[in-house]
């Protein structure tokens, strides 16, 4: 614990500037995977153990494109349609025999799935770790802000994660589409009743969440190291996420992944190698004082 | 029902434990004294796990947390003091009781979703103090030095074929005892919370306590699978604790079944076999694995003892 570096930090605008944008990148790149999550779980009851699986693929797909193309638009753009793809395709194969069954089902066939994918990308692209390397359109000086240093793309990132997180949230609570969805989350049977056809629904449900993942991924790969199994921290933390937020809760999962994001931005100034930990205490703070999480409907 | 099941319990366990100690005596196979010291260590992980799923059901994806912290508490305590072997045992079950005790006092309330990964967080957590906290337990490469070989009973655990027999008797015994548990009136009232909480709660039955009474049970018997992890690696590596282990764990309860009280035993000997067959052919085996989990979650949809109860309805258990 080093709190003098942490209060020293927070005296000098530079400081605060470079975490608060470090922090903002965590919390955007996981809010993304997070939306996905709270989004299938709202509205299908489904725990998507294999969302990290999604952010993994959209990250090689974007390497590999970015590789063959030389444009990053669209690698990022070819990365979130493919994942989009998968996950109508998983819902589709798999996740669709197991609606209404117990959540064993559900966990194997996602760990399964787990299994599976991270070695194939083992195959394909080899066991050891990829670097992408910043796109060549966004190596241009950094931007200074207050004197902190902000790199362009970190700017271009925050910017669409937040882009996406309007879009969602209208699309959401204005469209017709938007109600069908929240319709469907409360009562699935009805709305089917209505004339609406719910697999379809479902699928689309299914392919923004996967595609989101996958988006993130991609815009992901620039900034960190690709590697099988790498979707397993960023799943975990958008549980968490969902946990702090509140189930089924978009702008839950925003303030929630936001908070995280924080909490590793000024973590690793005031408490080296124990941010984790910090993570896991927010969460348990919140499951004992407030179960449902800050923005969920009762349990 | 017979009218004894705890005396014809005990008679089984008695003629299977003389079964397993005989055959060294027949014939020494070094790879096949592995296996079952690794097999009981897994029986107990898998059987622990399945007094929650099967009988509570209470779907823990964060039990790995419990068998590494069984097989951490033991080692240290066999490292740092001077107890002896059967006392390091006692502490660590105790150790990993009271452990989950409290993430029990937090996780139990919650519904079977938000359980299920609530549990996996709160062994992600554990995963990574042991990475974190490098001076006490290595860090991310595990606990060195080995165990104290301390001898007990005339037995040298340096030896295999005391480590055979030693995790031989402990693993029928644990076994043994939680079929005591699973068949007695708690493990009834468990079955009858899994089927009916409502029911349950309306007869007097308090919920939260029930259940986290099995989640200390359960944690605590993880622990005594983690000492034998522990004393067959001879130290302790956070993969105990990691989550694809807590994945093996489920997967080794609903590969044998989750309704019949041996089917995580048998579903550990599957799935071990299988990893040490599948080695040897691919250095994939999480594919493998993957692809027989896919198999038997979308085709059989029961483990192998439940799918056999229900091809032959006759008998019971």
């Amino acid at each position: 614990m080093d709190l003098d570096a942490l209060g020293s930090c927070l005296a000098m605008p530079a400081c605060v500037v470079t975490q608060t944008t470090s922090g903002l990148i965590v919390g955007m790149l996981l809010f993304l995977v997070a939306a996905g999550v709270t989004l299938i779980f709202g509205v299908l009851k489904i725990i998507n153990f294999a969302h990290g699986t999604f952010y993994m693929l959209g990250g090689y797909v974007a390497y590999s494109v970015l590789g063959a193309t030389d444009s990053y638009a669209l690698a990022v753009v070819s990365g979130a349609l493919a994942t989009a793809l998968g996950g109508v395709v998983f819902e589709r194969a798999l996740i669709s025999r197991v609606y209404g069954s117990n959540v064993l089902m559900q966990l194997l066939i996602c760990y399964a799935v787990v299994l599976i994918f991270d070695d194939l990308v083992k195959m394909v692209w080899g066991p050891e770790f990829h670097a992408m390397g910043m796109p060549s359109a966004f190596q241009v000086p950094p931007l200074f802000i207050a004197g902190g240093v902000v790199p362009p793309f970190y700017a271009v990132l925050v910017g669409i994660a937040a882009l996406i997180a309007i879009v969602l949230a209208l699309g959401l609570s204005m469209t017709r589409f938007g109600k069908t969805v929240r319709a469907a989350a409360i009562n699935p049977q009805m709305v089917s009743a209505l004339g609406i056809n719910t697999t379809v629904l479902f699928a689309i449900v299914f392919a923004i969440g996967g595609g989101l993942a996958g988006l993130a991924g991609a815009l992901a790969a620039p900034v960190r190291s690709l590697s099988s199994g790498m979707g397993f921290s960023i799943l975990i933390e958008s549980f968490i996420v969902t946990v702090i937020g509140g189930m089924g809760s978009i702008a839950g999962a925003l303030v929630a992944s936001l908070m995280i994001g924080m909490v590793r931005g000024f973590g690793t100034i005031g408490f080296p190698g124990f941010t984790d930990g910090l993570i896991y205490i927010l969460m348990i703070a919140v499951l004992l004082l407030r179960p449902q999480g800050l923005f969920g409907r009762t349990l | 029902m017979k009218s004894r099941p705890a005396l014809r319990d005990a008679a089984i366990a008695t003629l299977a434990l003389i079964v397993v100690l005989a055959i060294p005596l027949l014939h020494r196979s070094p790879a096949f004294e592995d296996f079952i010291i690794r097999l009981s260590a897994m029986a107990l992980f898998a059987t622990s796990l399945n007094l929650l799923i099967g009988n509570a059901g209470m779907v823990s994806f964060g039990h790995g947390l419990f068998y590494g912290l069984g097989a951490y508490a033991f080692a240290l305590t066999m490292q740092l003091t001077e107890l002896s072997l059967p006392v390091a045992i006692v502490v660590a079950m105790l150790i990993t009781a009271l452990a989950a005790l409290g993430v029990g006092a937090i996780c139990v309330r919650l519904g079977t979703d938000y359980f299920a990964f609530i549990t996996l967080a709160v062994q992600m957590l554990f995963y990574s103090i042991i990475i974190s906290w490098q001076s006490l337990t290595g860090g991310d490469q595990g606990l060195r030095g080995g165990i104290p070989r301390r001898e007990i009973f005339g037995f040298e655990l340096a030896s295999q074929l005391h480590l055979y027999q030693f995790c031989a008797v402990i693993a029928v015994l644990g076994l043994l005892v939680l079929r005591h548990i699973s068949a007695s009136p708690f493990g009834q009232t468990l079955r009858m919370i899994r089927d009916n909480e409502n029911r349950a709660g309306f007869l007097g039955i308090v919920l939260w306590r029930a259940r986290l009474a099995a989640f200390t049970i359960a944690g605590a018997f993880a622990g005594v699978g983690g000492v034998l992890a522990a004393l067959f690696v001879s130290g302790a590596y956070p993969e105990l604790a990691d989550w694809p282990n807590s994945g093996q764990a489920i997967f080794a309860v609903m590969l044998g079944g989750v309704n019949s009280f041996l089917g995580p035993v048998l579903g550990a000997m599957i799935l071990l076999a299988l990893n040490d067959v599948v080695t040897r052919f691919t250095e994939y085996h999480g594919l493998v694995l993957g692809l027989v989990i896919l198999g038997f979650a979308l085709g059989l949809r029961r483990g192998v003892l439940d799918f056999l109860k229900v091809a032959w309805p006759g008998r019971s258990r």
